[in-house]
């Protein structure tokens, strides 16, 4: 029998905590073999997020620090100024990245610190049961805003990859989807293309990747996806912001 | 022996230098010294003072509170402000080219010297502070003038060498207006 | 080599970078802003890194990556910034990456004064973060004693994987005393093999990690933590003691407040008063057993601090009821005069107290 398909050698063997459709298992996946593909991972250093992610250093196959809520940037830093030679990420959810650490990531692209960060947004807290984030959509319903966000009260929620796009230092920032086959196969690129950014010493890359929550939001996995092209595409939407190879 | 010497003065009149100065020399004569400077917006005001400890024995206090044995002060804020730090009988040097008035007083003793004009003399104004470490020098007979002029080059470097010589002078004119 | 003249902070940055310590991470705030100002220059110009974070936060974080991936980092602040540090110092316990912390201690609570303070003592001691954890916690009362704490700091910390505070106030940073670099005496570290370094193909990942979701598995880990402290309870407590057999009245005191307390000694002996003096060098561990040795003289113990009362807790806690303790303190910045230390040795000598 021929192998048609085998599990990315840049993930461990321990299965995924992750709630039945959730994204992050494709969005690990893609990681995993970027981090493959371009022969790094024995030279690769993660940081993972406290959120639903949190466990993120039990699924990569390489070296790993766990990091406080939001700081990953910043652990990521540290390693990275201690290791040039090592490729080094964070991955980090909306929570973590948009609210708590909202100060780590643009200080860690204004500075074009050579690391890429793997930014998931799926409008939601997951980890903590479904509270609103700073990402989550005006009128989306969450436990800490049940009649739907309010834009009078909490603002309209933060487009990070624009904000990011701002800053001199962020070489490479793309927002991608993974609810179509089509829409992984460009994540995947971006993903591969926001370490090539790192490993040529560029600067700074971020990949925010639009995620689904089928647990917190309420619907099935297949809903969870339409209700992610419906609403959350049109709000985020998906291309390329900065990219090095463009001088863009 | 122990001398816990003030220096206060406007900032720019080299006081935290001469505090330095008297340090290092007391240093490289193999005793024990600390250098405590005022810090924060206390220096942005344009006072400056630090204190100087010079000992035999171990340092203990660095600050000097009612029992400094001198203190050099260069401008009459300085003066108002630190004569009463000083313990019974000790040293008051004051800067009598900014300072047109007497320390309130008595148990201490008082000496008066005209730093700037004696710097002006020198052909540079900003070697007042040195005339009146000279000055403080000859009283309190406890750190020897060489041992400030290595000191000198140690604190602001060799580049500035060139500048020994009429450091030298300033110190020997701020001794001779203390002599009796 | 011979004697410099140089101020605390400086000191402390010449010091690290001694004891081979090649990253620093900070964040300026008075009194301690001369160290990332000195480690600027310096750690460069010694093949290291010197990055100024955004935040303290920030800072505390960096030296947690940087711990973590092998290297002899080391970050400085001063009280309010050292709040903001410690949801860092507990994950870096909590971890066990080594690293050392510089606090030069100014008044409080809040954003307090620039003047020195000793009121970070609970914080230091008690850990300022969340969880059953400690810092090894060295408080100099000199320049030369600085300089080989923050030496002797770095090799405690690598040998117990554990991040170790070097706790001194704003009067030490800014002061200027005479200071000799020894060449540290060498120790055997373990190697560092459980470092972020990158697999290299050759090994499992490591992981750097505070986080234990199973009940059984955290405790065991705070097992193996209270096992650890324990060690460092039994081999290295620090501290200066004399007089103690004779004493009248015994004094404790650490860091600045320790050298005022030397000078009424000083005074109070003059006077005919017997006197001893009690100076934790190690804060965490405290010095509980040298407490045993004060003999029957003595009528009371007087602990003197830049706080409202803090060291007082564990002097009370050492001595077991066996005499009356009293406290001499002053707050904002104000520093304890010798005489007003005399005053209350006389009272305390003379019954009055």
């Amino acid at each position: 029998m021929t192998m048609v398909y085998e599990k990315s050698k840049g993930l461990t063997d321990v299965p995924f905590h992750y709630c039945p459709g959730c994204t992050h298992g494709v969005i690990h996946k893609l990681v995993a073999e970027s981090l493959v593909e371009l022969g790094v991972l024995d030279d690769t250093i993660g940081v993972a997020p406290v959120g639903c992610s949190v466990l993120a250093y039990k699924y990569f196959n390489c070296d790993m620090q766990e990091a406080a809520h939001g700081r990953a940037p910043a652990v990521a830093t540290g390693i990275k100024r201690v290791h040039p030679d090592k490729v080094v990420f964070s991955y980090q959810g909306d929570g973590d990245l948009a609210s708590i650490g909202a100060g780590e990531i643009v200080h860690v692209a204004h500075r074009a610190e050579k690391i890429t960060t793997i930014f998931v947004n799926n409008a939601i807290y997951g980890m903590t049961g479904g509270q609103m984030a700073p990402t989550t959509l005006v009128g989306q319903k969450t436990t800490t805003s049940p009649l739907g966000r309010d834009e009078a009260l909490s603002g309209k929620p933060i487009r990070i990859s624009e904000m990011l796009a701002t800053i001199d230092g962020a070489k490479f920032v793309e927002r991608v989807s993974v609810d179509t086959p089509a829409n992984i196969r460009k994540a995947k690129k971006a993903i591969k293309r926001a370490f090539e950014c790192q490993i040529k010493g560029e600067g700074f890359a971020i990949v925010e990747v639009l995620s689904t929550c089928p647990t917190n939001w309420g619907l099935t996995p297949v809903k969870a996806l339409d209700w992610l092209k419906d609403n959350m595409i049109p709000y985020y939407p998906l291309g390329n912001f900065r990219n090095f190879e463009e001088g863009k | 022996m122990e001398q816990k010497v003030i220096m206060a003065g406007f900032g720019g009149q080299g006081i935290m230098a001469i505090g330095k100065l008297l340090a290092y020399a007391g240093m490289l004569e193999n005793r024990n010294v600390t250098w405590m400077p005022s810090y924060g917006p206390e220096m942005r005001g344009g006072t400056a003072n630090c204190a100087v400890v010079v000992s035999d024995d171990e340092v203990g206090s660095p600050l000097i509170s009612r029992d400094g044995t001198a203190a050099i002060v260069m401008n009459l804020p300085s003066m108002t402000k630190f004569e009463k730090e000083l313990v019974t009988g000790g040293k008051l040097i004051i800067n009598k080219s900014l300072i047109d008035a007497k320390p309130t007083r008595t148990d201490i003793d008082a000496y008066y010297v005209n730093a700037n004009e004696l710097a002006m003399e020198l052909g540079n104004a900003k070697v007042a502070n040195m005339v009146m470490l000279g000055a403080y020098l000859e009283l309190a007979k406890t750190i020897e003038t060489e041992s400030v002029l290595q000191a000198f080059v140690k604190v602001f470097g060799e580049e500035k060498s060139h500048l020994v010589p009429l450091n030298k002078e300033a110190l020997i004119k701020g001794a001779e207006a203390v002599k009796a | 080599m011979s004697k410099v003249l140089m101020k605390g902070n400086e000191a402390v940055g010449a010091a690290a970078i001694k004891a081979g310590c090649k990253y620093f991470f900070g964040y300026p705030i008075t009194p301690s802003s001369e160290i990332p100002e000195y480690m600027s220059k310096a750690l460069p110009e010694a093949g290291g890194v010197f990055l100024q974070a955004e935040s303290e936060v920030a800072a505390i974080n960096m030296v947690y990556g940087a711990g973590g991936a092998g290297a002899r980092v080391m970050t400085a602040s001063s009280s309010p910034g050292i709040s903001l540090k410690q949801e860092g110092i507990t994950y870096i316990a909590g971890a066990e990456v080594p690293c050392v912390i510089v606090n030069m201690m100014r008044g409080g609570p809040g954003l307090g004064s620039i003047q020195p303070g000793q009121a970070d003592y609970f914080q230091s001691t008690r850990g300022g973060g969340n969880g059953d954890y400690r810092t090894l916690c060295y408080a100099p009362s000199s320049i030369q004693e600085i300089v080989d704490l923050v030496i002797l700091g770095f090799d405690k910390a690598d040998y117990y994987r554990n991040p170790v505070l070097i706790v001194a106030d704003g009067m030490i940073g800014q002061m200027m005393e005479a200071v000799e670099f020894k060449d540290p005496a060498p120790i055997d570290l373990p190697e560092k093999d459980w470092a972020t370094t990158g697999t290299g193909g050759k090994r499992q990942p490591n992981v750097v990690n505070s986080l234990f979701l199973q009940a059984e598995e955290l405790q065991a880990h705070n097992d193996r933590l209270e096992k650890k402290y324990k060690l460092i309870e039994e081999n290295e407590v620090l501290y200066e003691a004399y007089g103690l057999e004779e004493a009248e009245v015994v004094l404790v005191a650490y860091g600045t407040t320790s050298r005022i307390v030397k000078t009424a000694m000083k005074q109070a002996e003059a006077k005919g008063i017997k006197v001893g003096i009690i100076r934790p060098i190690t804060l965490w561990p405290f010095p509980h057993d040298v407490f045993k040795t004060i003999g029957n003289n003595a009528k009371g113990i007087l602990t003197v601090e830049m706080s409202a009362g803090q060291m007082i807790d564990d002097v009370k806690i050492a001595v077991e009821g066996r005499l009356p303790v009293y406290f001499n303190g002053t707050q904002g910045g104000m520093v304890p005069t010798p005489a007003s230390v005399l005053a209350d040795i006389e009272k305390i000598a003379g019954g009055t107290k």
